[in-house]
């Protein structure tokens, strides 16, 4: 029997689908478009660029706002690229910080090309090892659901690694002007 | 005290460094370590107001730093010249969001090195830094790093610069072999 990966757009709604307060950055690409497709909003910083920043950028707002919860959405690619943040995060251990990997086992944005994920690296094994004391692999939308509950329990540091398939839904794209995600997002903090 | 003379305190510049960031209120502290760092972690690592956050490669600072203002934080980076040549395409976060930012910077590869692997990045150390539009101000005296340091934060917080402080090599002191 093959089971059928999850669609990327449907998890991410799942998870953020009753964020409250939560703070959200996503990685460049397709997670910042599958964040922008589930609904604008100035808790959202999506990233167009600096690959391999997204788990860091989520460990500097996690440890400035400790009583909110953070979540971080990117994929794969993006986060082999700063897999030592992985690292760096455990060291700090932020209880209100979750990193949430999209993971199709490819270079969605440049021509599908396997990443390292598709040749059997484990994601989840390496945020174990770099002392995250939640990390799992998610595969349906059952474990989204009690994984969207646990982001907003603020015990992490929690590493999710989500298996999704490799198909790319039409892009959905937020404003490209850095200032103004930055400054809304300092606005709302604020009010 | 029976003398009349004025007591002068006298501190180091690694106190003033610290001064200076505990003045400008400064929350997180990243850093790649360097010998010429090491009393400023150290300082860190003592003081229950200011997070030290080790890295395992200097472009994680960048993102950090920024990610860190967004929560209304103020932050530093500390790295040595060698760093900068890992932190070229986060500094384009900066640059693209108007970041204030702040990075403090020891020099290698310059004044007494002995180790001609730290020559290459180090003679790019200034250009590379300027070409991704960051101020930099170089400090050769000791005491002119607290006076550059507390300047370059008010600059960086009250409207957004970015700015680089190299402490040179002279300054710092060459390594010993």
């Amino acid at each position: 029997m093959t089971v059928e990966k999850l669609n990327r757009r449907e998890v991410v709604k799942k998870l953020i689908s009753n964020r409250n307060n939560l703070l959200i950055i996503s990685g460049l690409g397709s997670p910042t478009y599958d964040l922008h497709d589930a609904g604008d909003h100035n808790q959202n910083f999506y990233l167009w660029g600096a690959m391999g920043g997204a788990a860091m950028m989520g460990l500097g707002l996690a440890l400035s706002q400790p009583k909110k919860s953070v979540l971080v959405v990117t994929g794969d690619g993006e986060q082999l690229m700063g897999v030592g943040a992985l690292a760096t995060i455990s060291v700090q251990m932020p209880k209100n910080l979750t990193i949430a990997v999209l993971d199709n086992e490819h270079f969605g944005e440049t021509g599908m090309q396997k990443s390292h994920t598709g040749y059997g690296i484990d994601l989840v094994g390496i945020a174990h090892s770099a002392g995250f004391p939640i990390s799992r692999e998610l595969t349906n939308m059952s474990e989204i659901e009690v994984a969207r509950n646990d982001i907003l329990l603020n015990n992490g540091p929690m590493f999710l690694n989500i298996k999704i398939n490799s198909q790319s839904p039409d892009r959905s794209l937020p404003t490209l002007d850095g200032v103004e995600l930055k400054n809304r997002f300092r606005v709302s903090l604020k009010s | 005290m029976t003398d009349n003379k004025q007591h002068q305190i006298i501190t180091s510049w690694e106190e003033d460094l610290f001064n200076a960031l505990k003045q400008a209120e400064v929350k997180q502290l990243p850093y790649v370590p360097d010998a010429g760092h090491s009393k400023v972690i150290n300082m860190a690592h003592r003081d229950p107001d200011i997070r030290p956050v080790v890295l395992t490669t200097e472009e994680e600072g960048v993102a950090l730093c920024c990610g860190a203002w967004l929560g209304g934080e103020k932050s530093v980076l500390l790295m040595q010249s060698s760093g900068v040549g890992n932190c070229i395409n986060m500094l384009s976060l900066i640059s693209n969001c108007n970041f204030p930012f702040v990075t403090i910077i020891t020099m290698r590869g310059e004044f007494g090195e002995f180790n001609s692997w730290q020559v290459p990045m180090s003679s790019a150390t200034q250009g590379s830094l300027e070409l991704m539009g960051l101020n930099v101000q170089r400090v050769d005296e000791g005491d002119d790093v607290g006076s550059t340091v507390a300047a370059a934060l008010y600059s960086a917080y009250s409207s957004d610069q970015r700015i680089a402080i190299l402490l040179s090599q002279k300054l710092i002191g060459s390594k010993k072999w």
